[in-house]
């Protein structure tokens, strides 16, 4: 508890470059776009491998092997190869941790959607793509979100190695605090990552009760 | 009308599953496919709206080909009921029933009014109307989808062992209701089902199927009963036969003999039979609405074998002695 | 940079070098620092998850506690246990037991669920007593689902023992901080690429353990 009072009540510690705002927006902001990046590449993938079957094998393995890539090599190997002034060397390990669990479980939703509902939606006479909009990603929305939200979760979570590279966000606190022997820093900072891994779990909660169908909520 | 003509369905692996079959399903009427599990009936009704595409062979509905009109367009003017109803489980009732004329672009407003005309023609209470499929029991759920498949006013309904996954009581409502609701619409009416009693009870003509995709005989439903092609037919049709046969026989040609005393009738309703301590149990029937079934079932409820003929309101007709039964079952199984 | 991506010789002169940095040497670490916590993480899961199937009250808090673990970045454990157990492996080894139990801990509650019900009453029909019914039909009913977390768990775990690197006990990762200080890309590769490697051999490990194990089922779950 001591160490929270130090680190948070420390008044240097809420102004400046080095400031909390400062860190919490950077953090934020690499987290954001490295998670929009792997859900506009995962996504349509996902869907499309669910939807047609075509290549799920491929798409499957690559991404259970892909979940294995260390965060932190990637990045000293991103950054040793392009360099540091942009802020890919950050995003491209970050988007590789994100990319396969919002894949899996978004192919993996619609592949297990019930073949009676496929065969219904078909037998109706919907499209291909109506069949996937209309019926089967509905069904699948539970499970796309949780993949969605085990990825923003990791996103947040693993960004702070992007400190040891010499990149902000909160993983300043830890890394340098590490560095210092600064305890109070290391602790705050985790906590500062904690708070806001959980406030996306909160927001994944809301996004959950708005546009899941109370029919599929039930079922599952 | 629906027309096979030498249809066959042979998959890659080389397995045929419906071999040569030509047959014809006439408008306004109910045809059903029956055979055992592997004989091909699903895969012949699913030929007709092409969830499956015939390897050789034509099937025209009505004089076209269906294989030159696009699938989707196709199964828009085709109702499709499956065995476990298939409804979309995010959507509520009104709306799964609306699917069809949504696609079809109708005006909201109009294919919701439309949904629930439907869900009360086909027996359901409108307060269902806005709940989820989840929370309607297994026979509630197969109505929606008999519902959902007339939306749009199809001319042709093809249904897959829609009632297959009900309990024995709520099939045979569901059945009932399907024949009320023939008997408003005329629908031309591809049936499937592996049970024999089902294909007799709503088959204008019954198709049997046997293994490997032939078909074995197709005929209505008292000819099939009486003349069996063969010996797989035979089998299949199973012990009861000549039983079920009587079920296709109106009992109003059984000659009527007027009420013995021993009878006992208040307000011209029957009562029962008297004896010592009262009355004992009767059996009754209606010549002008039942089977010669009917009549011999009251009379096998009767302690003393004689059925009572009654009218549509329940009075006393007259009595069906047992000689005079005897003769109308004997001249049935003369033919 | 005119340096080639990777120096095959620095491979071959850096294996088994004899040196605390020599790759055969860190192999080893890491194995033992990754797999630890799994099987540390199997041990607690099981009765807790089963604790958590039994008595439903409980699932909502721990899925809620595990879900603030799964939260923590993991350098930030490693960070602060370090000022309790020093530069060892348990400082890794701790924290990577609590993440493996994130996991775990829902997959015995969802095999626990995924035994039918009509499975569980036949059994009691016949006889068996809830701890020998929980023995012989409920867990293995419940192996494909448990083992199928497993295998999430364990990958994860030989993915984040490289993190350790940052505090002097990373396995594998201390290729990652060696090659980062002497900008030098052939550790970092070929630390990448081991781990990977061993990642994708355990999985295929697992994945026999579960066919060899449940011969009945095909396991079709891999999220």
């Amino acid at each position: 508890m001591n160490w929270l009072i130090d680190f948070f009540g420390e008044p240097a510690n809420w102004s400046g470059p080095d400031g909390i705002p400062t860190r919490l927006l950077q953090h934020v902001e690499f987290s954001l776009l490295a998670f929009a990046i792997a859900a506009i590449i995962a996504l349509p993938l996902g869907l499309w491998v669910g939807h047609t079957g075509r290549g799920a094998v491929l798409v499957v393995l690559s991404a259970n092997a892909a979940r294995a890539l260390p965060t932190l090599g990637l990045l000293v190997l991103v950054v040793l190869l392009i360099g540091v002034g942009t802020i890919w060397p950050v995003l491209i390990p970050l988007i590789a941790l994100a990319v396969p669990p919002i894949l899996v479980n978004t192919y993996e939703g619609i592949r297990n959607a019930d073949a009676d509902l496929r065969d219904a939606a078909y037998g109706m006479g919907l499209r291909g793509r109506q069949v996937l909009f209309s019926a089967l990603v509905p069904v699948a929305l539970p499970l796309i979100l949780l993949g969605l939200r085990l990825a923003a979760i990791q996103v947040v979570a693993t960004a702070t190695v992007a400190a040891y590279v010499g990149l902000g966000g909160l993983g300043r606190y830890i890394i340098d605090g590490l560095a210092t022997k600064d305890y109070p820093s290391v602790f705050g900072g985790a906590v500062l990552v904690v708070l806001l891994a959980l406030a996306v779990q909160f927001g994944f909660a809301l996004l959950n009760r708005v546009v899941v169908s109370p029919g599929v909520r039930q079922v599952r | 009308m629906i027309k096979f003509d030498g249809v066959t369905k042979r998959y890659a692996d080389g397995t045929v599953a419906v071999d040569n079959l030509s047959l014809e399903a006439a408008s306004g009427t109910i045809t059903v496919f029956v055979g055992p599990s592997g004989c091909g009936k699903t895969t012949s009704l699913r030929m007709i709206n092409r969830m499956i595409d015939a390897t050789t062979g034509r099937i025209t509905l009505d004089g076209q080909d269906v294989k030159a009109i696009e699938p989707a367009t196709l199964r828009r003017g085709i109702g499709y009921v499956i065995q476990q109803a298939g409804l979309f489980p995010h959507r509520t009732i009104v709306d799964n029933i609306a699917t069809v004329p949504y696609l079809l672009g109708w005006d909201r407003k109009k294919a919701r009014a439309r949904a629930m005309e439907l869900l009360e023609r086909v027996g359901l209470d409108p307060k269902l109307a806005k709940r989820y499929p989840f929370q309607l029991s297994g026979g509630q759920q197969q109505r929606v989808g008999v519902a959902r498949a007339l939306a749009a006013d199809p001319p042709v309904l093809l249904m897959d062992e829609p009632f297959s996954a009900v309990d024995p009581i709520v099939r045979t409502s569901l059945q009932e209701e399907l024949l009320r609701l023939q008997s408003e619409l005329h629908k031309t009416i591809v049936f499937v089902t592996h049970d024999i009693d089902e294909a007799v009870k709503l088959g204008d003509t019954v198709a049997v199927f046997r293994v490997g995709g032939h078909l074995a005989q197709i005929s209505d439903p008292a000819t099939l009963l009486s003349a069996p092609a063969d010996d797989f037919v035979r089998e299949f049709l199973g012990r009861d036969r000549g039983i079920r046969r009587l079920s296709f026989v109106p009992a109003a040609d059984v000659p009527l003999s007027p009420p013995p005393d021993t009878l006992v009738v208040d307000d011209g309703k029957p009562v029962g039979w008297k004896s010592d301590d009262g009355t004992r149990p009767y059996g009754s029937f209606n010549p002008a609405t039942d089977s010669l079934r009917a009549a011999l079932d009251a009379a096998l409820l009767s302690v003393n074998g004689v059925a009572v003929a009654v009218d549509g309101d329940g009075k006393v007709l007259g009595v069906v002695a047992r000689d005079a039964l005897d003769a109308a079952v004997s001249g049935v199984a003369r033919g | 940079m005119d340096e080639p991506l990777i120096r095959w010789d620095w491979i071959a002169r850096n294996w088994d070098n004899g040196s605390p940095l020599a790759i055969r040497t860190l192999l080893e670490n890491h194995i033992v620092m990754a797999f630890v916590p799994v099987v540390f993480g199997l041990i607690l899961a099981i009765p807790l998850g089963l604790a958590c199937a039994r008595w439903r009250l409980l699932y909502q808090p721990t899925t809620a506690l595990m879900n603030i673990v799964y939260a923590m970045p993991s350098l930030a454990l490693f960070s602060i246990l370090l000022s309790v157990t020093g530069l060892t492996q348990t400082t890794v080894i701790i924290p990577l037991t609590l993440f493996s139990l994130a996991v775990l801990i829902p997959s015995v509650v969802d095999g626990m669920t995924s035994v039918p019900d009509h499975v569980r009453q036949s059994a009691t029909a016949m006889g068996f007593r809830p701890l020998r019914r929980l023995i012989l039909v409920e867990l293995p009913i419940a192996t494909p689902v448990v083992l199928a977390g497993t295998r999430v768990a364990t990958v994860a775990s030989i993915s984040l023992v490289s993190v350790g690197a940052l505090i002097g006990q990373g396995g594998l990762g201390a290729l990652f901080t060696d090659g980062w200080q002497r900008q030098f890309s052939t550790p970092i590769i070929v630390g990448i690429a081991l781990i990977v490697l061993l990642a994708v051999a355990a999985d295929l490990v697992l994945i026999v353990l579960q066919r060899l194990l449940t011969p009945w089922s095909r396991a079709r779950r891999s999220a």
